[in-house]
Order: structure tokens, then sequence, then C-alpha cells
């Protein structure tokens, strides 16, 4: 009896092992076949910025070099101090740094105003407003591209950043929708409360939707900052004197009709590169809820 | 003075609520009311009249009717390069896109570990900004000699010419549009994580295996996605512009085979200072984007499932 009750339980659970043990293996296979596609797609997607990080501490002689070189010996460290004088580049990132936070700021202030107006104040033109802001994301930036050139040629705007900066203070329609559906999100009741004591629409704005608001409105200062960090046909349309380049038009100097300076090129792309890599790495969770937020009408 | 303050202040007290919910709705959306009518309908309307004259940006424009329509399609072989190269674009890089970003997305919502990691890896791109990127590329796809002819010289051959002749340059590019899918993998995988499970459960009693499931219970709830990263899509490629113009300064090189529509357009707006002809040019892509657009939201009813019911 004894002996039967302390062989039984064993049994049992050599059973259950056993099932556990299969579908253990199953597990550990299907996980296997998912890294085994997913490792190379990563290998394939790091590749540009691999090669790019691996040229930038590269001697001159090794770019070409078969079979070629990923980790460089020695590293040219030189290459980065010597990107940096070989053009202006601290004037082009402070050029480029300053469009951004104007844009940045004006964007914000703006869109979020509009949404606001559009979210939580009940007038009889939000909904004809709203269309009208969804269509222009249907809008081929082309159509409007000339003649806001006149426009601002006229106003004497043309080679100044203003062109690059002034429109973004009236609001951007992305920005606007992402965040109207956020501040949908906030129950009515808080406004209803306190417009009954009396608050004004801009305190209620102020300090009740706001504070509240403030990943949405991350959202929102990162996705601009960064547009505006990787703006080409911008500057290529309005900045002609060099002084005024922001950085994506100044990285051509390293290129001359003799060629590029590929080891230069690359240490200036990895440090235009790196300041958004780490503001992704660190932000990442308002970086995903933000592009699921864009997708959440679809 | 003082009078008008305190009547004023009465009458505002008077006022309706709704009418305050008007003044007040208008307010806070004047900004970008403004913003509408300067930097969206104005020049719209404006694009519209440039595209029926003669303008170079300087003189007054010379009213021309429908002559820059008539030249596009008549005799400007350049504008039907364009065209074709930018179809082309489109019709390949769509799908691959799509079909990529959705198998990643589906790899990376298994409960695997690092998916962090492999998410922010498949991101990188999206963030390297264009210039770098695409001198990047250019110098990896340097034929016979940089990185991606490595494979090809392991077998003694000399590997594609890549981005150097016509009937290469157009598959590269759309091989190299498919690098920047980070953002729509994270649309994807946001859906995929939306799936509710109970569905799977139903399916698993029903003794669904991994196929049927994934055809009749994921593909379906996804549709959504697919539907706004088309739409997104088929504008984002009929504007494909900085990539091909940084690699090529907008030349077309090869043989007019990297020459997309919204570079033709650019250079015939800021290169030969043609306003009007560009103007003509917007506005046909304008009409064709709203034609595409209208047909994929016409034909949503018929594939596109919705989980609340209703759209």
């Amino acid at each position: 009896m004894a002996v039967e009750s302390r062989q039984l339980p064993p049994t049992l659970a050599d059973g259950q092992s056993k099932r556990l043990l299969i579908k253990r293996v199953k597990g550990a296979v299907r996980s296997v076949l998912i890294h085994a596609g997913l490792i190379p797609a990563a290998f394939i997607f790091l590749l540009p910025f691999m090669w790019m990080l691996s040229t930038s501490l590269k001697p001159d002689v090794q770019f070409y070099s078969y079979p070629p070189v990923l980790i460089p010996s020695p590293l040219q460290w030189s290459n980065f101090p010597d990107a940096v004088t070989y053009i202006t580049f601290f004037l082009y990132m402070r050029n480029t740094l300053t469009i951004a936070v104007l844009a940045t700021v004006g964007v914000l202030l703006s869109s979020s105003l509009v949404a606001y107006s559009l979210a939580r104040i009940p007038w009889a033109g939000r909904h004809i407003l709203f269309i009208l802001t969804l269509a222009t994301l249907m809008l081929p930036f082309q159509v409007t591209m000339i003649p806001l050139f006149i426009v601002f040629k006229n106003f004497g705007w043309v080679n100044s950043w203003l062109p690059l900066i002034v429109p973004h203070w009236f609001g951007g329609a992305l920005y606007i929708f992402l965040l109207r559906q956020f501040f949908m999100t906030i129950p009515m009741e808080l406004s209803e409360a306190a417009r009954i004591d009396g608050a004004s629409e801009f305190k209620i704005y102020y300090s009740i939707l706001l504070p509240l608001s403030k990943p949405a409105l991350a959202t929102v200062a990162i996705f601009e900052f960064i547009a505006r960090w990787r703006d080409y046909i911008g500057p290529l349309i309005y900045l002609s004197d060099q002084e005024l380049y922001t950085l994506s038009l100044g990285i051509y100097e390293y290129q001359s009709q003799y060629g590029a300076e590929w080891g230069l090129l690359m240490a200036a792309s990895v440090m235009i590169t790196l300041p958004i890599i780490l503001l992704f790495f660190f932000l990442q969770k308002i970086f995903v809820q933000g592009i699921a937020l864009t997708g959440i009408k679809g | 003075m003082a009078t008008t303050v305190v009547t004023e202040g009465l009458q505002r007290r008077r006022l309706s609520q709704g009418t305050r919910h008007t003044i007040n709705g208008l307010l806070f959306a004047s900004p970008w009311i403004f913003g509408l009518l300067a930097f969206w309908i104005y020049p719209t309307l404006a694009s519209a009249y440039y595209s029926f004259t003669k303008y170079n940006g300087v003189r007054d424009p010379v009213w021309t009717g429908i002559a820059n329509y008539v030249e596009l399609f008549t005799s400007d072989g350049e504008f039907l390069d364009a065209v074709y190269n930018t179809v082309y674009f489109a019709v390949v890089s769509i799908p691959l896109a799509i079909i990529f970003a959705f198998g990643l997305a589906l790899m990376l919502n298994a409960k695997i570990r690092a998916q962090v990691v492999y998410r922010t890896i498949y991101f990188l791109p999206t963030l390297v900004p264009e210039v770098a990127l695409a001198l990047v590329w250019v110098f990896i796809f340097t034929p016979h000699s940089g990185l991606i002819a490595a494979p090809f010289r392991a077998f003694g051959s000399r590997g594609p010419c890549w981005l150097t002749c016509a009937e290469w340059a157009r598959p590269t590019l759309v091989l190299l549009a498919l690098w920047i899918i980070g953002q729509q993998i994270i649309l994807y995988l946001a859906g995929l994580q939306d799936v509710p499970q109970d569905l799977y459960d139903a399916a698993d009693v029903d003794g669904a295996n991994f196929f049927t499931k994934f055809l009749n219970v994921t593909v379906p709830i996804l549709t959504p996605v697919i539907f706004f990263h088309l739409v997104t899509s088929v504008i984002g490629a009929l504007n494909f512009f900085a990539i091909p113009y940084i690699m090529t300064g907008g030349t077309g090189f090869p043989a007019n085979s990297t020459l997309f529509y919204s570079i033709y357009l650019y250079k015939n707006a800021f290169h030969y200072l043609e306003m009007g002809y560009a103007s003509a040019m917007a506005w046909l892509l304008f009409m064709f984007t709203l034609f595409v657009t209208l047909f994929i939201w016409r034909s949503a009813r018929w594939w596109v499932f919705y989980a609340g019911g209703e759209e």
C-alpha cells in the first residue's frame, strides 16, 4: 500500500512532465524558428547604420577593401574631429537645432489650442473644420509648394528660416488630429465641473487638459522635432546662403568633383543620427504609442 | 471708457452658452483657421490658377488655357518617364512593404525574448536622416567594390550594376524603400496586440490550425491597419522625392530611370522656373491621388473588417 501510494504520484508526474516536455520542446522549436527569421532581418535592418559607423572609423584605404572590413583596425577616430572642421558642422547643427526647436514649440502651442477647440468646445463649425483638417492630409505637398514659395518670396522671406518656422505656429493637421483624439478620451465632466466653477476655457485648457495630456504632447513634440531635424526639401527650397544651411544641406560639402570624403561623411552622418537614436531609446514608449495612435482611425 | 467695459461685461454675462462656445471655439481654432486659409486653401486655389498659365515666378502669369496639360500628355517624354517610374515604384514597393511589415510584426508578436530589441532595430532606418541614409546606400551599392558586391565577388561574379544602370536602378530603389518600414511594423504590432484572445480560443475549440486561424481571425482583424498602410503608402510613394534626389542630384541618372514624378515637378518649378507647368503637374498628381484614395476607400467595404460593426 505504502509502496503503491508512493509509486503512483511519480507515474502521474511522469505523464505530466512528458506532456510538459513535449510542450516545451514545441515552444522551443517555435521560438528558434522565429528567431531564425528575425535575426537575419535585424542584420539587414542594421546594415546601413553598421556600415555607416564602421566607415566612419576607417582610414581611406579600407573603404573598398575586399573582403569587407566591419571592425577596422586601427580605429581611425580622427575622422570625427576632422569631420567637424572640414565643414562648418557646428554652425549647421546650431541652425538645424534652432529651426527644429522653434518649429516644435510653435506646433505644440497652436495644435493643442486647435485640438482643444475641436475636442472640448461644442460649437457648430467644428465638424467641418475637422473634416477640412483631415482633407489636408491627402493633399500632396507639391500642390501648395509653388504658391507658398511665391508668397514667401513676396514677403522677402526666401533665403531665411522664416518659411521653415512660421507655418508651424499655425498648427499641423496630423498633430491636431492626434491631440484631438487624445483630448476626447478625457472625461467631459472635468470640463463641465470647471465651467460651473466659473473657470474660463483657457484656464480649463491650461490647468486641466494640458497636464493630463503630457504623453500625447510629448509624442507631438518628438515627431515634429525629428521631422524638422531630418527635413530635406524645406531647406532645399528656401535656403541658399551657406551660413543658413541645415545639416541636411551642409553634409553635401564632403563631396567634391574629386569624389566624396566617405570617412568624414559617415562620421558626420553618425553624429547627425545619434541624437535621434538616443531620443528614441529613452522615449521608446512614447514613440510606439504615438505611432499606434496615428493608426487608430484606420 | 469705464462704462463700455461695464456694459461689455454685462453683455458677456447675457450671452447664451451656445454663443459663448462658438466664440471660444473660433478663438481657440483661430491659428489653424488662418493656417488653413493661408497655407492650404489659398495655395491650392492659386496652384489651380497657375496650372493654366505660363509663369516663371517673377513676371505676371500669362493665361494659356489647357496648354500645359496638353503639352504634358502629348510632347513631354520626360513626364511620361516620371509617371512610369513612379507607378512602377508604387505598384512594386507597396505590396512588398505590406507583406514584409506584416510578416515581421507577426513574428515579433509571438511571445519571444528580446522583442523590444528587435523592434528598435527594425525602427532604426526610419530615424536616420534621409540624406545620411541615401548617401550610405550609394556607398554600399557601389557596383563591383561596395559592400553589396562582396557576396558576388565571393562567387567570382561582379554582381549587378545596381544604381548605375537603368534596368537595375528601379528595382534597387524598391529594395531600398523596404528598409524604411519601421513605423508600419509598429502599427501592425499594435493591431496584433488588439486581437481578442477569445477569438483564437473559439477557433481552437473548432479545431482550427495555424493557417485557418491566421486567415480567418488575424487577417480580418488587421484589415483596418492594412487599409491605413495602403492609403498612406500610396500618398508616400507618389511623393517619393528626397532619397532619389539626394542620390542623383535630381538628374534621373541613369537614363531617367530614377526620375520620379516629384523630382521632375521640382525641377520644372525651381530649375527651369516653369512654375505654371509644374503646377499643372501638381494638380494632376492631386487628382490622381484623390482618385486612387477614393477607389481604395470605396473598395474598403468589400475587404475591410471593422470589429465595431459599422465604420
